[in-house]
């Protein structure tokens, strides 16, 4: 009998149908790898086995583990069964831990729940598997509070609550989406070697294919609350028999066409600037009456941008790619140095001065959500940059160079009549490139442009800004720390670390052959799943040959 | 006080009226204060009695059919005396809400647009004006200039200013760093701009959200200053001086002290109502709970 | 944590300068002689030009201030001529009834309001919260005043189990002081409760639905401990708040509530010394109560760091 069973599982919230006959099985010491775009289920399958779903769901099904009938057991009997038997890691680890208990108390307290163990017993255990976790008492004690603590160490706190009792099943819904690429390899390692060390089940949740693809034995692919297909990793993503999974994997790996690639074209002037740039920022008193220390998040940073050329600048969370983002973009000033533009000082120039200068550049940001005020139809939203012409067109001038803006990103001019509400993610960054393209501008800033998106979107936004650099001759300067994103549409990539460009050159050149140690880390960490794939492959040769 | 600061994710008032009519608390606090307004309309050109006439011989009548609140130590119709009182309350929160809103908003709008020290002195005036409850200030205004209606809202307005402002900073604040708001500022918009275009209309639910819950206090605040004497003056009638003359007469006419009383709740009830409902419709976040 | 301290006694300290500078020129900028009143209509020049000498009003408006501040730092608010007393003996007199009285209400609010928010929160959507919270909406809604007189006209009037107003003063034995409190207390509490129970209510549902409550409960933690353990401390953070801002609204509501049962308090005396425009009181009642919101709020901000660790830095 398998660990964890699951069923014909179905799942209503009022009357919307969640979940349509899902069936899974985890066997004991087995990681299973649930994937799926946002909107699957994979992350209400995972509530629904330890019975967290929100108050006004429904199940039909069976899940057992371990021999228990899961929908049916009583809430005392659940209580047993999480924390002891099952343990769960979650996405956020920002907001995962209760900020006004101590971490010790925070894993202690499950322990003196589910064994009866006095304080002292507990807290000899807790600190036991946190120093398992990698957070050793010499550096993190019991008494610290979690807001003491990075993102990547409160995810080991976490990891550490689960895995306090040795549960049977670990279940980890996207355990590292809220990382940067390094800590996530740190984060799956440790979730591997756990899972190894304990021989627990391993139910992880992820929309990565290519972290899948590295960590486990088999694959589940959910769409829309169903099981597509289910099978041997490797072999289910190599044959790719289902077309949903053809399809992920192609849009996972997807390559722009780049044959009008602007740069080649395009004369050799520089466009962009930025000349020894720095900024600091206030930082906190280490006293009263000390002199606070300042921050310094960009450091002595300078590269230039030639007309029609796309570049990343990538680095880990914290490096201050950001910063200097939006430094360039004039709306933060450096402490020192000087950005120009087309040969104007930007970052010099006051906000009158400065009009002329920002038609030139515009800018894409991250979260498709946020990008719009909710108030405002397509049509006023996508003009707002128009107030940077010197002569202000007519209404019907206004509309035609929407229509035209949104025809380009390849929605329909009827669409300005609507509000952002009304697109889904994918729509709204078009609209939001619509935006930044209607001025005709130079240069483009996208900040992490297509990581909140979903995988088969994300293809079409990337080949969406290869055929606008070909069409219009615009340069961009892509903001990323995902390097599959660098990879496929820059020609030039820029490492960041600490504040400081650390390397730079030829996007192949960097990538394939790494040269400082920042490169490298980030290199090795980046999730590739045609790599973990042959790794897999390898793997089941050699095995294969030996039992031969 | 709400500190609210998520903002509605909602496109067009159409839409969230049509919600708002969903809602019960909404309807419930809408009819209210809704036949409380038209109460106070109406009684301008027609009340059941004339409450200048003062009828001697009818003087604390109990409930009947010719008066259904009774009559007062005057003789004068109760029910109509309330009518002309609610005008008192309202004009008083009314305008003590727009003066909180008018001097309070775009203070708050400023401090969060400015930052420094604009904003840390807003925030010291803030808690200057907090350190003063209403009734505190009030009793100043009138140890100045003496008892009358427009102390109650110069004191309750002044109260209202810190609120407001405290609303709209806190709900400015959450937007500025919003990409948006990045995205207009790369578009060349100053701040006023910005301000006018993008913070306003989106925090304009919150601020009335919390628009109704002061006039709720207001009316509350009213009623107390116009019972300890330092409101609206005789003749005026109001719903506070109303119960100040039962207090004494409250053995021999409990109905009195009654009605008046229930004007206020029931007024303060519809509002408080009515300003859960548009919570709950503005709000996405508690929406999402349910 | 001393720095973040330090931070809030200066604010306190500031706006309680900014409050007397307000106060101060308020009542200076009025009309009317304070001699002339002290002296009656019929005082000859000469006494009057002397007792402005002699009250200090001859001199400049700065050492003025000063002076009074000064006074009041080492308790000298000045002297009544109504009463002629010091102010300060007015005040400790009067403050033996609205202490306790502010005091009795706050702990009667928050004993009712908490454990009825939580419960309503606990029970959401049940008969339980349902019921609690029409109270309390209803309670929001009362004016404590109009209350009060309920309160005599049903305990007082008609079931005749307490005084109806009035104080019999400490003289008696604590017990028959706090029962002449007792009613006005309940008045000012009630409708405090009502407002405290649905912030107690609705800041523990918003607690419930972190992420941390989750993995509290995704440890195996039963609901009523993660209600207890996990969600009640957190809750308490804007709870808090609001008990602070209650404090300053109870302070004011004595005024009201001392009218109603004519209980000799600091709200009578500062209302009685209006109407015989007896400003010295005035004055120094008022920056009385002023310095007691600022003070409250100062220990609210040492609760804060109390309960949330994350404003313990250093």
């Amino acid at each position: 009998m398998s660990l964890l069973e699951i069923e014909k599982l179905c799942l209503n919230i009022g009357n919307v149908p969640i979940l349509k006959d899902v069936d899974l099985t985890i066997e004991q010491g087995e990681v299973l790898g649930l994937v799926g775009e946002s909107g699957s289920g994979k992350s209400m399958t995972s509530l629904a086995v330890m019975q967290l779903l929100p108050f006004s769901a429904q199940t039909r099904g069976r899940v057992t583990f371990d021999g228990v009938d899961i929908l049916a057991a009583p809430e005392a009997a659940m209580n047993k069964l999480r924390g002891n038997e099952i343990g769960m890691v979650f996405q956020e680890p920002m907001t995962a831990l209760n900020p006004v208990k101590t971490i010790g108390e925070q894993v202690a307290e499950g322990i003196r729940w589910h064994t009866s163990a006095n304080r002292a017993d507990a807290e000899d255990t807790a600190r036991k598997i946190l120093d398992r976790v990698g957070l050793p008492e010499s550096q993190f004690p019991l008494s610290r509070f979690p807001h003491e603590l990075s993102g990547g160490q409160r995810q080991r706190v976490v990891i550490a609550i689960a895995c306090a009792l040795k549960p049977k099943l670990l279940i980890a819904d996207e355990p590292t989406t809220a990382l940067d690429v390094v800590l996530q390899k740190q984060i799956l390692e440790l979730l591997r070697d756990l899972v190894d060390e304990r021989k627990m089940g391993l139910l992880l949740i992820s929309h990565d294919l290519a972290v899948v693809a590295d960590m486990a034995d088999r694959v589940t692919i959910m769409r829309h609350g169903e099981v597509m297909e289910s099978g041997e990793t490797a072999r289910t993503l190599t044959e790719q028999k289902h077309p949903y999974t053809r399809q992920l994997a192609v849009a996972s790996m997807h390559v722009p066409d780049r044959s009008g690639d602007a740069a080649r074209a395009a004369p050799q002037t520089p466009l962009l600037e930025v000349d020894r740039v720095v900024r600091d920022y206030p930082g906190r008193r280490p006293s009263l009456f000390a002199r606070p220390a300042p921050f310094r998040a960009v450091n002595d940073v300078s590269f230039s941008l030639r007309e029609g050329q796309s570049m990343a600048l990538v680095g880990r969370s914290g490096c201050g790619k950001s910063t200097l983002a939006r430094m360039i973009l004039a709306l933060d000033r450096p402490t020192g140095g000087e950005i120009r533009l087309d040969g104007a000082p930007v970052s010099t120039l006051g906000e009158a001065e400065l009009k002329p200068h920002r038609r030139k550049m515009q800018v894409v940001f991250q979260d498709p959500y946020g990008s719009f005020n909710p108030r405002h139809k397509v049509e006023r939203l996508i003009a707002e940059p128009l107030h940077l012409l010197e002569k202000q067109p007519s209404a019907t001038e206004k509309r035609e160079m929407v229509a035209q803006a949104l025809n380009e990103v390849g929605l329909k001019p009827a669409d300005m009549e609507k509000y952002p509400h009304e697109f889904s993610g994918g729509q709204r960054q078009r609209i939001s490139i619509a935006r930044a393209i209607i001025t005709k501008p130079k240069l483009i800033v996208a900040d992490e442009p297509v990581s909140a998106l979903d995988v088969s979107i994300r293809a079409q936004i990337l080949d969406l800004f290869a055929d606008l650099n070909g069409k219009l001759g615009v340069a961009y300067l892509f903001i990323t720390h995902d390097l599959t994103v660098a990879r496929a549409i820059t020609d030039e990539v820029m490492v960041m670390h600490d504040g400081q460009i650390v390397e730079s050159g030829k996007t192949g050149d960097v990538l394939d052959h790494p040269q400082s140690d920042a490169a490298k880390a980030l290199v090795a960490a980046a999730p590739d799943l045609e790599r973990a794939l042959q790794r897999r492959l390898a793997r089941h040769e050699a095995s294969g040959t030996q039992e031969a | 006080m709400s500190t609210t600061t998520v903002i509605a994710e909602q496109a067009g008032w159409r839409g969230i009226l049509r919600l708002a009519f969903r809602n019960r608390s909404f309807v419930i606090g809408f009819v209210i204060t809704a036949v409380i307004a038209a109460m106070a309309l109406i009684s301008f050109v027609w009340t059941p009695y004339d409450i200048t006439n003062l009828v001697v011989a009818d003087r604390m009548k109990g409930l009947s059919a010719a008066h259904p609140f009774g009559t007062d130590h005057f003789g004068r119709d109760i029910l109509s005396m309330i009518m002309i009182g609610a005008r008192n309350s309202i004009a008083v929160a009314v305008v003590a809400v727009a003066l909180g809103i008018g001097i309070g908003v775009p203070l708050g709008c400023w401090a969060a647009a400015r930052g420094g020290w604009v904003d840390e002195m807003l925030m010291r005036f803030n808690d200057v004006v907090f350190a003063f409850p209403a009734l505190l200030s009030a009793v100043m205004i009138t140890a100045i200039f003496g008892p009358a209606a427009i102390n109650a809202i110069i004191a309750i307005g002044i109260f209202n200013i810190p609120v407001f402002a405290r609303v709209a900073r806190a709900g400015a604040l959450s937007l500025w760093p919003r990409e948006y708001i990045l995205a207009a500022r790369a578009a060349g918009k100053g701040k006023a701009q910005i301000t006018i275009e993008h913070i306003l209309p989106n925090i304009a639910s919150i601020l009335l959200v919390q628009g109704t819950i002061q006039f709720a206090i207001g009316i509350l605040a009213e009623a107390g200053l116009s019972y300890l004497g330092l409101g609206a003056q005789p003749p005026m009638p109001s719903w506070g001086r109303m119960l100040f003359d039962a207090q004494t007469r409250m053995m021999v006419a409990p109905h009195l002290a009654i009605f008046p009383g229930l004007a206020i709740v029931v007024t303060v009830l519809g509002l408080n109502l009515l300003g859960d409902g548009l919570r709950d419709v503005l709000d996405p976040k508690l929406r999402r709970e349910r | 944590m001393t720095a973040f301290l330090a931070k809030r006694i200066g604010i306190g300290l500031i706006t309680l300068i900014v409050a007397s500078v307000v106060v101060f020129s308020v009542l200076e900028v009025l009309p009317g002689d304070p001699a002339l009143l002290m002296l009656g209509m019929n005082a000859t020049p000469e006494a009057l030009a002397s007792m402005r000498e002699q009250m200090g009003l001859n001199a400049p408006l700065i050492v003025r201030y000063l002076n009074w501040v000064g006074g009041m730092a080492v308790g000298d608010f000045g002297r009544s001529f109504t009463y002629s007393s010091p102010v300060i003996d007015l005040i400790a007199e009067r403050a033996v009834v609205s202490l306790p009285l502010a005091v009795i209400s706050l702990i009667l609010s928050t004993a009712i309001a908490i454990p009825v928010g939580i419960f309503a929160a606990a029970r959401r959507g049940k008969v339980g919260d349902t019921v609690s919270m029409g109270v309390a909406q209803v309670g929001v809604a009362v004016p404590n005043f109009w209350f009060a007189l309920l309160l005599i006209y049903v305990f007082a009037v008609w079931l005749r189990l307490v005084p109806a107003g009035g104080f019999s003063g400490w003289g008696g034995g604590i017990w028959s002081g706090v029962k002449s409190l007792m009613l006005p207390a309940i008045a000012l509490a009630l409708p405090q409760a009502a407002i405290l129970a649905r912030v107690t209510r609705s800041a523990m549902l918003e607690v419930l639905g972190e992420d941390y409550i989750r993995t509290a409960r995704a440890k195996g933690m039963p609901r009523r401990y993660v209600l207890w353990r996990h969600a009640l401390r957190n809750a308490m953070i804007p709870v808090l708040t609001i008990m602070g801002m209650q404090f300053a609204v109870l302070l004011a509501g004595t005024i009201i509530i001392e009218n109603v049962f004519y209980l000799p308090g600091l709200g009578r005396l500062v209302f009685q010394a209006i109407t015989q425009r007896d400003l010295i009181v005035v004055e120094g009642v008022v920056m009385l109560l002023v310095a007691s919101v600022v003070v409250i709020n100062l220990v609210v901000d040492v609760l804060y760091a109390v309960v949330d660790p994350r404003l313990r830095v250093r």
